[in-house]
């Protein structure tokens, strides 16, 4: 029995998804509207006002974004190469590889330094998942995991633990064992959950807490000994790709990029969306803080790689050059702040300053994409991972 | 295998923005004035028109983005590896190189923007094409994946056959020439999209990276959300973009002398002279700090806490003032914070009982307002119910002891008697690499806390906790 009998008087576009379909004929503010029944039930569902459909509210939402970037723009009175002028150029730059670390069978996704400044953890996408003394090129530990592509990867500050995750759409924390004959999978504690894969993790100030970024378009909290979600943040319309923490005085935010080209801030104990980017014209790979706090860098699949600083609201900075056609995947400062060093697809490595915009050098090694790229915790040296298999550590 | 190469979606988006730059730079090196000069070259006997060589392509791209070399030998690789630019001698060779080896422009047929699928079956008419050129005189990889499309896609095979016999006929009627620019083209199409095994595939691109719509609902709830935000951000404070950007160049001053990629460091940086002499003075159990340490405590209150052993030496001076339950507050805070869930009951009662408490035996100083809302809070306590009293705290010793114990002569003291370690100069024979010395595993400490006394002995031995 059709309990959806209603008079079909025309068929046509419809008003709101223009599609061809039999169309009610309702009135909305006294005007005539052709929807099709979808539509009308889409509308009763979703609890719009009346004259509200999704595209009025997407409207209302440009809108206001229009008028943030005019809002934005007024306090602008000088650009950053225009401050920097004063400064010293920088002297010829030298940057070698000092370490080659092989030992992977397949691309290396991501990689992270152990506080100790001289231990890394790698993962990669067949699923093996390393840690190296990379000052030595000694392998101490592996971990095979049960799914491909590992890409995401952290240390724990202890120096304990390491956090992995991928296409299991979870992250596992395994602690790190010296007993030779111990399994570390067999230790292994599933913590977090998502819909879709993990793209970053990284642990809080201690052991206990890891922020999880992940493909379901989330970042959530969590806490390592139950497993329990702490917070969750929702504001991402498309897969989030990275994350990093503030290291501010109150170390209560973090920053997030996505595909859906936004940075954006995030307050962790309410789980708000504090503040929010959007100037690139492609995926967002990578979010790092400026060592202050006060900024934080991007690098996108647009070739180009930002600053936004939190207090004017605005990004300040593009490092971007005509012959760089492929995007960055990976961005890191150095100790100062002063050096920006960018991994890009097309396999090298540009480093940036930070204050003039202009590029120092450009590093070439790695004989496939530069997937990721971290400074080591005391400043010393970065490591670049690649899906060269390799890792390597410059200095 | 990664998953979905293949997928159209795939291309579209990650590639794209990538791809139309390259086109609009292969456009520009075909201007008949500006871009490169194009010559004919005489491959074997026949004459191949619009030919230009490997210096050519370096020397423009030089002069167009003004960069070196090696960029642009980089640069032009870029273009040989994706298809736009084929070698003409060794056209299995994917490789730039910067003499007088020949190359075409890639037909925008065959680009890769066009986003042709690649199917099986083309690559199998490809193939039959040049199984019956070469009369059955494959390459070994090319006449293993003929075998086996031949299995694969067996029920369209008189397809496959007919098609090849088809163009191979049509080709012949070319002139020679033409005819060998059109195989070149096709042979370098296949070449970027079915990659001979051991070379690299330049379509592979990672696990698929969905847009708006297929991961969050992009319905009524998500943009009124977005238009809440928008509001709340209109009404922001801003600041000055001077002033924002002063404080950068400040910053960077500040921390030059401090960033061994910038400046060095002292003695030596260890991954350049193979000594950790550099890790070993500046670990957190030394004797003595050095001076670049001792000063960094003195750019801001979150420096000296950061550091464990400036945080020790901060409370020595509270402990002398006084007021170290202000600190032992702080950290406790701290613990809570960043502790296990579980635990945080007990942990805030604790502190309760240690510092908030009426007649406690630490008890710290609070406004009354604050602590009455954390009395409040305390009644269901959580992460944060400390945070506004760990807060009032913080800003506390911040205003007033860090700047009083800067002056003091404990730190003044320490900051004189800190090292200024001497510059190991780069060993005079190069060729003799120091040996590099392997460190206790951070892990290590855990496992020697957890074990008896007879485990101990066999772990603290070891150096290298190698088990691969």
């Amino acid at each position: 029995m059709c309990d959806q009998t209603f008079l079909a008087i025309t068929f046509g576009p419809c008003d709101n998804c223009s599609q061809n379909k039999p169309l009610m004929n309702i009135y909305l503010k006294n005007e005539p509207i052709n929807y099709c029944s979808l539509c009308v039930e889409l509308m009763a569902c979703q609890g719009l006002a009346k004259g509200e459909t999704t595209n009025t509210l997407k409207a209302e939402s440009e809108s206001l974004k229009a008028k943030l970037e005019e809002e934005r723009a007024k306090l602008h009175d000088v650009e950053l190469h225009q401050v920097a002028e004063k400064i010293e150029a920088l002297g010829q730059f030298v940057m070698k590889t000092r370490r080659t670390l092989k030992g992977h069978g397949n691309k290396v996704l991501c990689m992270d330094w152990c506080r100790d400044k001289r231990r890394i953890v790698s993962s990669s996408q067949d699923g093996k998942v390393i840690v190296w003394d990379a000052y030595t090129t000694n392998k101490e530990h592996a971990v095979t995991m049960p799914c491909t592509w590992v890409m995401a990867c952290a240390y724990a500050p202890s120096g304990c633990a390491v956090a992995c995750g991928g296409l299991d759409n979870k992250c596992s924390v395994y602690p790190l064992s010296l007993d030779k004959n111990e399994n570390l999978a067999a230790k292994k504690k599933s913590v977090a959950m998502h819909t879709n894969y993990l793209s970053s993790c990284s642990f809080t100030n201690s052991d206990m807490q890891i922020l999880t970024s992940s493909g379901d378009g989330t970042c959530a909290l969590w806490d390592v000994e139950s497993g329990q979600l702490l917070q969750s943040f929702h504001g991402h319309s498309a897969d989030v790709l990275s994350l990093h923490l503030a290291p501010s005085e109150t170390g209560n935010t973090f920053v997030s990029g996505g595909c859906d080209k936004k940075a954006n801030v995030w307050d962790m104990r309410s789980g708000q969306n504090v503040q929010s980017f959007e100037t690139h014209e492609s995926d967002i790979n990578s979010v790092k803080y400026y060592p202050s706090g006060d900024a934080f860098a991007t690098g996108s699949d647009d070739a180009t790689c930002r600053l936004y600083d939190l207090r004017a609201d605005r990004e300040v900075a593009i490092y971007s050059r005509d012959s760089i056609i492929f995007g960055a995947s990976s961005v890191d400062f150095s100790l100062s702040g002063r050096l920006l060093f960018a991994g890009y697809n097309d396999y090298s490595i540009n480093v940036w300053d930070v204050l003039k915009g202009t590029r120092v050098a450009i590093l070439f090694g790695h004989e496939n994409r530069v997937s990721t790229v971290r400074v080591s915790p005391d400043g010393t040296a970065f490591c670049s991972g690649s899906w060269d298999n390799t890792l390597r550590i410059w200095a | 295998m990664t998953i979905n190469t293949l997928s159209q979606d795939g291309v579209q988006r990650q590639q794209m923005p990538c791809l139309t730059k390259m086109e609009r730079m292969i456009i520009s090196m075909q201007d008949p004035d500006m871009g490169i000069k194009l010559r004919n070259q005489r491959l074997l006997i026949t004459v191949i028109p619009h030919a230009m060589t490997g210096v050519d392509i370096v020397e423009w791209l030089i002069k167009k983005f003004s960069i070196s070399d090696e960029e642009a030998l980089h640069v032009g690789q870029l273009f040989i590896k994706y298809g736009y630019i084929y070698p003409l001698k060794e056209p299995r060779n994917l490789i730039l190189k910067a003499d007088d080896s020949s190359y075409r422009f890639q037909t925008p047929y065959y680009w890769m923007s066009t986003r042709w699928p690649a199917s099986e079956l083309d690559y199998a008419i490809y193939l039959a094409k040049k199984n019956i050129r070469k009369q059955g005189e494959l390459i070994e990889y090319e006449k293993e994946c003929y075998n086996a499309l031949h299995k694969r896609i067996n029920h369209t095979w008189d397809f496959v056959v007919m098609q090849a016999r088809e163009q191979l006929r049509a080709s012949k009627q070319r002139r020679k020439a033409d005819r060998i620019v059109l195989e070149c083209q096709e042979q370098a199409y296949w070449l970027v999209n079915r990659p001979p095994p051991g070379t690299q595939d330049s379509i592979d691109h990672g696990p698929e990276r969905r847009t708006m719509n297929t991961r969050v609902q992009l319905n009524a709830e998500f943009y009124k959300k977005e238009i809440e935000h928008n509001r709340i951000s209109l009404a922001r404070n801003r600041v000055k973009s001077s002033i924002c950007l002063e404080s950068y160049v400040k910053y960077c001053e500040q921390y030059q002398p401090h960033d061994p990629i910038m400046q060095g460091c002292l003695p030596s940086n260890p991954w350049i002279t193979d000594d950790i002499m550099f890790w070993n003075m500046t670990s957190e159990t030394v004797a003595l700090p050095t001076k670049l340490r001792v000063e960094r405590w003195s750019f801001c209150f979150m420096e000296l806490l950061n550091d464990p052993m400036g945080r020790k030496e901060f409370l020595t001076y509270l402990e002398k003032e006084f007021s170290a339950e202000n600190l032992c507050f702080w950290q406790a805070c701290e613990d809570v914070r960043h502790g296990e869930t579980a635990k945080i009951p007990e942990k805030v009662d604790e502190v309760y009982k240690q510092f908030l408490a009426p007649g406690a035996s630490r008890w710290v100083n609070i406004d009354s307002k604050t602590m009455e809302k954390t009395l409040e809070g305390l009644k269901r306590p959580h992460r944060f119910v400390l945070d506004d009293a760990q807060m009032h705290i913080y800003f506390l010793m911040k205003k007033d002891s860090y700047p009083r114990y800067l002056k003091s002569e404990l730190y003044k003291n320490l900051l004189a008697r800190a090292i200024v370690p001497q510059e190991t100069k780069k060993s005079v024979f190069p060729f003799m690499r120091r040996q590099r010395h392997s460190s206790p595993s951070p892990a290590l400490a855990t496992q020697t806390a957890e074990d008896d006394g007879k485990a101990k002995n066999s772990n603290s031995n070891s150096g290298t906790a190698s088990r691969l």
